[in-house]
């Protein structure tokens, strides 16, 4: 893809599946992942893996996907060295990859194009989609404009009037935004709705899943439509610096922009894979978004994976001043990529993200988004541990437009 | 026999189907629920499954949401249903467990087996275990001697279907329509076929359950079927009810009508 003119390969999308780095045929990555729904989906989840399972192979698939990621999202994304902000990194070279500056200014516009694709080879005319704060709703609404598909967003009626703005985006687009009243009114409600839609309207509708979590094949799906972060990054690391990176560093609330990040360098070993979690006010304060560092072994949404969950299994709501990264589960794949030990996984506190969140405005003139800030909190500290001759690739996952009231807020602005 | 068996035989030996009544453990309160389980059995129902209430029920309608919600804001834990469990079995019908596979998977298959069976359940039902990941479940029931029940859907292809009912044993639950619990106007006319085509493929009782409300579906579904689950009918009443007491009176009158209806 950062080859001018090169149209975007099956390997791309897909990698080459030959670091067992693939789910089996139920969906597992290891122990995790799988299906636990109702009976009734799972017809519907064959078939969206069936079509994908031809498309991904399909050139016409490819070329049109392709077509859109460049002349629709803006793609490929420039690298930036970010010297400045460096400087407070104990002289580590940081280069950031740029997903902010994506159409809808977020990494999700990769997924939702692709996904968009597939729901038309599906034959259907309309897609669902939960969202947190609004980014995944958004930039669903947006893909459905853009091809011309009903679109029905289902948001917690919390987040709905934290997140006024984008809700008036989506209606803009053209979508009907549903606010979810039941549970904790957040984002794992709206999933929960958006199943209980999907099964009742499931011959006319495609769900349109925002994350690599919930049941087989999402979690591949959307790995494979986010991988491009990676590709490209890639690449262009070896054009810019020569060589590879040391580290990868990436936010994870549901985990997809940090394994569209990570992907393609999973089978270099000397490159460092971490995962920055939402501490939120810290572990001891019980109000975080720890999945990965703290939680344990148990299903949600449809897979097996780490969940915040209490001594029966009732899931615990989270906390992050980032409601991207607000969520008590984690893609599957991550919680392999942890247990395994091929990544690892660290929490960063609102104020450890904020503080980075500033820095980078005032040294590089970028504002990012919370959740990215979250993974350039990450990669401060990691810069001091691997020294000046360290180059770190940082996934800048979005843009922080969407999180100015937040920052008035936080920084009384 | 096992105690699904015999309920199953009687119904037959009467010629009528079965009757099946769900309700939340915890939910109008502890006791209220063990009582309101007990008015259902002394009006007709043969069979009783308490929900373990969960914090993210993606099957469930409104009605068993603000039930189940209710439940957990009272602080129910699984001790509570099996105590309810122990409660409800104790008047004879056979009592089983409905629950999302997450709270057995974290309190452990077998001693949640072992502590069902102790309490005197006859078997879970769980609507989000699949087939293929089955297998512990399906082991630690067999190893306590309880039945596990498994759903097939309309959607449900003819191997689908075998898949499913290879896991059954007890009875297998036939979802009537694509969609979540709650009563509606009128049955679902694929749930028909669907029984058809699910005895294709066993000897085992076929319950039907989703939308079920009146004494009049009850018969219809009735014709076709060996059981009919009906849960969110009974708890709307309850929900609707002034209090505990005229809750009881309300589903009592409703169960016996659906226990008409079952024999028609």
């Amino acid at each position: 893809m950062a080859h001018e003119g090169s149209i975007l390969t099956a390997a791309d999308l897909a990698g080459n599946g030959a670091r067992g780095d693939d789910p089996d045929v139920h969906g597992k990555f290891g122990i995790f992942g799988g299906r636990y729904v109702p009976e009734a989906l799972i017809p519907a989840l064959d078939e969206v893996a069936a079509v994908y399972e031809k498309a991904k192979n399909d050139a016409q698939f490819l070329s049109e996907f392709d077509h859109l990621l460049r002349t629709y999202a803006g793609r490929p994304t420039t690298l930036t060295d970010v010297s400045r902000f460096s400087e407070q990194a104990g002289g580590a070279r940081i280069v950031l990859k740029r997903e902010d500056l994506t159409h809808t200014g977020a990494h999700k516009i990769n997924n939702v194009l692709g996904q968009a694709l597939l729901t038309k080879r599906l034959g259907k005319k309309r897609v669902i989609a939960e969202t947190g704060a609004g980014q995944h709703g958004v930039a669903t609404a947006t893909a459905a404009a853009l091809l011309g598909l009903e679109c029905v967003i289902y948001m917690g009626a919390v987040d709905c009037e934290r997140q006024a703005l984008n809700v008036a985006r989506m209606k803009l687009l053209g979508a009907t935004v549903v606010p979810v009243t039941n549970g904790s009114q957040t984002l794992k409600d709206a999933i929960n709705e958006a199943f209980r839609d999907w099964v009742t309207n499931v011959d006319t509708t495609h769900y349109l899943f925002g994350t690599v979590a919930g049941p087989h094949p999402f979690p591949e799906i959307v790995r494979d439509f986010a991988r491009i972060i990676g590709v490209e990054a890639r690449r262009q690391m070896l054009e810019l610096t020569g060589r590879l990176p040391d580290a990868v560093c990436a936010a994870v609330g549901g985990g997809s922009n940090a394994i569209g990040a990570f992907h393609a360098f999973i089978g270099d070993e000397g490159v460092q894979l971490h995962g920055y979690e939402a501490a939120g006010r810290g572990l001891e304060s019980g109000e975080h978004a720890l999945t990965l560092t703290s939680g344990s072994v148990g299903v949600l949404h449809g897979s097996r994976t780490y969940v915040l969950q209490d001594d029966e299994g009732q899931t615990i709501e989270s906390h992050s001043i980032s409601a991207g990264l607000d969520y008590p589960g984690v893609g599957p794949e991550h919680a392999w990529l942890k247990d395994s030990g091929r990544a690892v996984y660290h929490g960063v506190t609102d104020d450890e993200a904020m503080a980075a969140f500033s820095l980078l405005a005032r040294t590089e003139g970028i504002i990012p988004a919370i959740e990215s800030s979250h993974a350039l909190a990450g990669a401060l500290v990691l810069g001091r541990e691997l020294g000046p001759e360290a180059t770190i690739l940082v996934n800048l996952s979005g843009r922080g437009d969407k999180d100015m009231g937040t920052a008035m807020k936080y920084f009384n602005l | 026999m096992t105690t699904l068996q015999t309920v199953f035989a009687k119904a037959k030996a009467d010629n009528r189907a079965a009757l099946v009544g769900y309700l939340p453990a915890g939910f109008p309160s502890k006791d209220g629920a063990v009582a309101a389980a007990t008015t259902l059995v002394e009006a007709g129902c043969d069979v009783i499954e308490i929900g373990l209430p969960y914090s993210d029920p993606l099957m469930d309608g409104p009605t068993i949401q603000d039930a189940v919600h209710r439940s957990l804001v009272n602080g129910t834990r699984i001790a509570d249903v099996m105590r309810t469990v122990e409660g409800v079995a104790a008047t004879g019908a056979a009592t089983l467990v409905m629950t999302y596979w997450n709270p057995i998977d974290k309190y452990g298959a077998e001693r949640f087996a072992r502590d069902l069976a102790n309490a005197g359940g006859a078997g879970t039902i769980t609507p989000d275990l699949t087939p293929e990941e089955s297998e512990p479940w399906r082991v630690a029931s067999a190893g306590a001697g309880i039945d596990t029940v498994f759903l097939v859907a309309p959607s449900s292809t003819d191997q689908r279907i075998k898949a499913v009912v290879d896991c059954c044993t007890g009875f297998v639950y036939a979802a009537s329509l694509m969609g979540v619990t709650g009563a509606r106007e009128s049955v679902n006319a694929a749930a028909e076929g669907l029984v058809q085509r699910t005895r294709a493929h066993t000897d085992l009782p076929v319950c039907v359950g989703l939308g079920v409300g009146t004494g009049g579906q009850a018969a219809e579904v009735a014709a076709y079927a060996d059981g009919v689950i009906v849960g969110s009918a009974f708890i709307r009443r309850m929900l609707d009810a002034p209090d505990e007491a005229a809750g009881r009176d309300s589903i009592a009158v409703l169960a016996k009508d659906m226990a008409k209806g079952v024999r028609r």
